[in-house]
């Protein structure tokens, strides 16, 4: 667990983070303006560690992205994508004025672990695909009342599930060994915070674990229940 | 057993998968290894798509599995009979699991007893026998260092953690093997996801949900406060990630980077940490 100070990363409003790493990727990969149309666009980049090579990814003028499956790269955006909604979404559970409140110490170390956590996976996963990773994405909480204990602990359930079957349903889809493992590594921790999260909300009832296997979601049905959290809209194609 | 519907998101399931649920229901309403929990799992839904349609689709009915994945598979039921039957015996044992906790643990039980029998529909022939086990970790002396296992709530709890952290690193340990078979590698991650959950609520109710360190429901760098178990959490405070130094590219401490991933465990290692629990 951690304190409930943080800088750098963790501590950046979602939106500001968001801007500011889209112009980033448009100069890393060289892409102004109706350029950033073209079909076949894809971020790409030799990183020394991480990934190494181009995405499949390509970003319309209109900030929609199309991530194309056959390319393992936008497996890991597909992640990338959904670590950077729970990450955002965390970091304004915690920042929010009523968050000392509304949870006790014992949920408010759970709910900065959790933030921490996800921050780490969205910044893994920036590294790992340096100038291969999509924009950032401009998160869409509208609905969410983060002054609300049930507002936002159902909206982290709902996070955590699809976190997991997300991972459990994209893993087909990658083609190395080791980007496999670090999925797997992953989505155990998921996993922990769905179980987390899902006791906080009914303690001591069967709920931590729902059925005696998780589901693995296509990302079809994974992104329809992402989009309303989502500002940009996301296609995956060849899955 | 305990069957819920998953926040209606089973539901979305199309054709094809009800096609293969239905074949695959029938063709163990025919067989003699359908066993009653795998067909409540499957009339409730619970059991998901790609799962019930290995054997009707990767493999076509009634052919062989690949060596390598009977292996795999072999190993992963070898780790669920030591699991469903420890919590057979806990549930069993009169005045171990006070009434406020029964229902964790009958959740549990009744999901590894599901993994076995799932696992077991799969390899059919080839489905290796429940050993003899010795949950004392004497290796059949009954006197290991976990004796009171069973009329010890606390002994209890903390063997049950050791399982279910070693249930997680042992199938993620496996993926790799997995891989060129799609459908076994979902089947097999659609279960190690539910090991982290189980593993999550033990480590918590160890600590009277009080979330604070050790007893939180992810693992701090490779600490455990379970004496004896230290193989379990060996090379969990890994922060190196696809040859990243994950410490350089975030503002988030060491620690809680630790957290953030669960490391995988060989076969052999998983072996060798249950090895004292199996008679033979």
């Amino acid at each position: 667990m951690s304190t409930e100070t943080v800088s750098g990363a963790a501590a950046r409003s979602p939106s500001a983070d968001m801007a500011q790493d889209r112009r980033s990727f448009l100069r890393r990969a060289g892409l102004a303006g109706a350029a950033i149309a073209l079909a076949g666009c894809g971020a790409s980049g030799k990183d020394i560690l991480g990934v190494d090579g181009a995405s499949g990814a390509v970003v319309g003028p209109d900030g929609s992205i199309t991530l194309n499956f056959a390319n393992e790269l936008d497996v890991l955006n597909y992640a990338y994508a959904l670590e950077q909604l729970e990450a955002a979404f965390y970091v304004t559970v915690v920042a929010n004025a009523s968050f000392a409140s509304i949870f006790t110490a014992s949920e408010r170390r759970v709910l900065i672990d959790i933030r921490d956590h996800e921050v780490v996976h969205k910044d893994f996963l920036a590294a790992a695909l340096g100038t291969a990773r999509i924009p950032n994405l401009t998160p869409k909480f509208g609905a969410i009342n983060f002054a609300d204990r049930t507002s936002v602990l159902q909206t982290a359930r709902t996070f955590e599930d699809l976190g997991v079957s997300a991972y459990n349903g994209a893993a087909r889809y990658l083609v190395s060994e080791a980007y496999l493992g670090v999925a797997g590594k992953i989505v155990s921790v998921e996993a922990r915070h769905a179980s987390a999260i899902r006791d906080i909300l009914n303690n001591r009832s069967a709920d931590f674990a729902p059925n005696a296997f998780d589901l693995g979601n296509t990302p079809q049905t994974v992104l329809t229940a992402a989009a309303p959290f989502i500002t940009e809209s996301i296609t995956v194609v060849n899955a | 057993m305990t069957t819920h519907s998953s926040d209606g998101v089973q539901s979305i399931i199309d054709p094809a998968v009800h096609e293969a649920l239905h074949s695959r229901r029938s063709a163990i309403a025919k067989g003699a290894t359908a066993s009653g929990l795998v067909l409540a799992g499957l009339r409730m839904g619970t059991v998901p798509a790609a799962l019930a349609a290995i054997s009707t689709s990767a493999f076509g009915q009634g052919a062989r599995l690949p060596t390598a994945v009977i292996g795999v598979l072999n190993f992963a039921l070898r780790l669920e009979y030591l699991e469903a039957e420890f919590y057979n015996k806990g549930i069993a044992a009169s005045g171990l699991i006070p009434a406020a906790d029964r229902t964790i643990f009958t959740t549990i039980q009744a999901h590894e007893n599901v993994h076995v029998t799932y696992l077991r529909d799969l390899l059919g022939t080839s489905a290796r026998p429940k050993p003899t086990f010795d949950y004392s970790a004497g290796n059949g002396s009954g006197t290991g260092p976990f004796a009171d296992v069973f009329t010890n709530y606390a002994t209890f709890l903390a063997v049950a953690q050791a399982f279910e952290d070693t249930g997680v690193r042992a199938y993620k340990g496996q993926a790799g093997a997995l891989k060129p078979y799609k459908d076994v590698l979902q089947a097999a991650l659609s279960v190690h996801s539910v090991e982290a959950r189980h593993a999550a609520e033990v480590r918590r109710l160890r600590g009277n949900f009080m979330d604070n360190e050790p007893n939180q429901g992810w693992i701090t760098n490779a600490t455990t406060d379970v004496p004896g178990t230290a193989a379990v959490y060996a090379g969990d405070d890994n922060v190196i990630q696809l040859g990243i130094d994950v410490r350089s590219i975030t503002a988030v401490a060491t620690k809680e980077i630790t957290e953030a991933f669960d490391e995988p465990l060989t076969m052999a290692a998983v072996l060798a940490i249950v090895d004292p629990f199996i008679v033979g």
